[in-house]
């Protein structure tokens, strides 16, 4: 599996995406910390700009490398090396390409302004974070969607879909749950979908660590009186894990009865 | 030996494969020839792992394929059309398939032939569809090992001469006893090459012996009279 990790890697390494990504992280994280008055301010901004990017990205990406690659996959696939190993690692190598440019992207901006040796290192440490986990996430959820479509344009119409359900449908679903429900108890309802929603989930996570009530919502106030910070940045955690978890078991279960 | 044992495949209401039993002794050199929908891909992507039969088995040199991914050492195969990944060279491409065979790869004899020196250090998406076709065939022929050999239109797409060197290349291979599978409609290409012949027909097994014996029993001297007859005997039994 290692091998298709590397190959899959290096080809997103020097692909044209690769530094569009890098380049866009990189002017964003540079103009917000050059705009920004403190650096938890600056954190925040970014973590709403990366909380609606990342998502569309990764999914983005997964979907068109793995339809651009779909033949030589066929390739692969009649070599003498696991199917689980040529798409897993496949999935892994565009994660980690993605990763990586966010990283860089985020990174250099704060390296250069002197991130270590200032106290906000953790909640900035949380942020990059968070960042990898929905690009895992959101890659996996893509990666699983055009494994599922063998048509193209649905595949993407598919994701496309996806990606707005979690951004905007998903918001507007709770708030009418809210408003319709709001004579009955509904923190255990709004805690579980919450988790089911992987977007809200990094937001609450960056929030708890930050300390803005004002900015967490209802979804994040009712996490924060249900949980203190530690049991809420804990169990936000695990539940992103399991989201990339839960993925890949479907990826698997996927691959071995696909035709190709 | 290559067995094939009851084989089904259904994609959704279709059935493709309708039971197929046939054993392909070792050494010989089989066509695979059908009408269009009969079946020939299917068998063929069955036999590699891309398409997973309903029931039925395929044992390869006495091991089932489907529980030993290892087997698929002993092939090579050539897609009929490839798109390999496009930012990497003709030579990190030939590096990752040594790579992920764990085998060196006996490629100079192909550059040669197909006069691929200038090629070695070009991005993938900078060659012809002509020279992407043939670093299709270096790639997937180039592991001299394999004992068989399995074919899906191999010589679409290729010059006359590249064309001959292929052929020449696969002479050579079956005077050295490999088993070589080819899936094509250029019967001229058969004849050149197969001494055996797999007619499918409707996902079935229509006809399966030695192309000499197919020509007897229609009373043909050349194979696209007695394939006609064959389909022209399947129309007049269906109406």
């Amino acid at each position: 599996m290692h091998k298709i990790i590397k190959y899959t890697f290096f080809d997103l390494f020097r692909s044209k995406w690769f530094l569009i990504i890098a380049l866009f992280f990189l002017s964003n994280s540079w103009g917000l910390l050059y705009f920004s008055t403190s650096l938890s301010k600056a954190i925040l901004s970014i973590l709403h700009v990366n909380i609606f990017v990342i998502p569309i990205l990764s999914a983005l990406l997964a979907s068109i490398y793995f339809y651009n690659s779909r033949n030589f996959i066929e390739l692969l696939i009649s070599l003498p090396i696991k199917r689980s190993a040529i798409f897993l690692g496949q999935y892994l190598g565009i994660s980690l390409s993605i990763s990586l440019a966010i990283l860089l992207g985020l990174g250099i901006p704060f390296l250069i302004y002197g991130i270590f040796s200032d106290s906000e290192i953790w909640n900035f440490l949380n942020l990059i974070m968070n960042a990898i986990l929905l690009t895992f996430i959101f890659s996996a959820i893509s990666y699983n969607i055009s494994l599922l479509m063998n048509d193209k344009i649905k595949g993407f119409g598919m994701v496309i879909l996806m990606l707005l359900m979690f951004t905007i449908i998903y918001d507007a679903v709770i708030l009418i749950l809210l408003l319709i429900f709001k004579d009955y108890p509904l923190e255990k309802l709004s805690i579980i979908l919450t988790i089911l929603n992987p977007i809200d989930l990094s937001r609450i996570n960056t929030l708890l660590k930050l300390d803005v009530s004002a900015l967490m919502g209802y979804t994040g106030a009712v996490f924060n009186k249900y949980f203190n910070t530690f049991l809420g940045t804990f169990i936000s955690y695990t539940s992103l894990f399991l989201w990339i978890f839960l993925n890949i078991i479907f990826l698997l279960s996927l691959v071995r009865k696909k035709d190709f | 030996m290559i067995k094939i044992q009851n084989l089904r495949k259904s994609f959704g209401n279709l059935e493709v494969l309708k039971n197929i039993n046939i054993e392909i002794p070792n050494t010989s050199s089989l066509a695979i020839l059908g009408p269009n929908g009969s079946g020939k891909s299917t068998l063929i992507k069955s036999m590699l792992g891309l398409v997973i039969p309903n029931s039925g088995n395929i044992i390869i040199n006495n091991q089932l394929t489907h529980k030993n991914h290892k087997i698929k050492k002993q092939i090579s195969y050539l897609p009929q059309s490839i798109q390999f990944p496009e930012n990497i060279t003709v030579n990190e491409l030939i590096k990752m398939m040594e790579d992920i065979r764990n085998e060196k790869a006996e490629y100079t004899y192909w550059i040669e032939q197909f006069e691929l020196q200038n090629t070695l250090t070009k991005k993938i998406k900078t060659l012809s569809g002509g020279t992407k076709q043939k670093v299709n065939i270096m790639i997937a022929l180039m592991f001299d090992k394999t004992e068989y050999i399995i074919l899906d239109e191999p010589t679409v797409g290729l010059d006359p001469i590249s064309r001959i060197k292929l052929k020449e290349w696969l002479y050579q291979k079956k005077s050295q006893n490999k088993t070589i599978l080819l899936c094509t409609h250029i019967l001229s290409d058969i004849e050149d090459i197969c001494d055996t012949l797999l007619f499918l027909l409707d996902g079935k097994v229509y006809y399966f012996g030695t192309i000499q014996e197919l020509l007897e029993s229609f009373n043909e001297n050349k194979l696209e009279n007695a394939i006609a007859k064959i389909l022209t005997h399947k129309k007049s039994n269906i109406a």
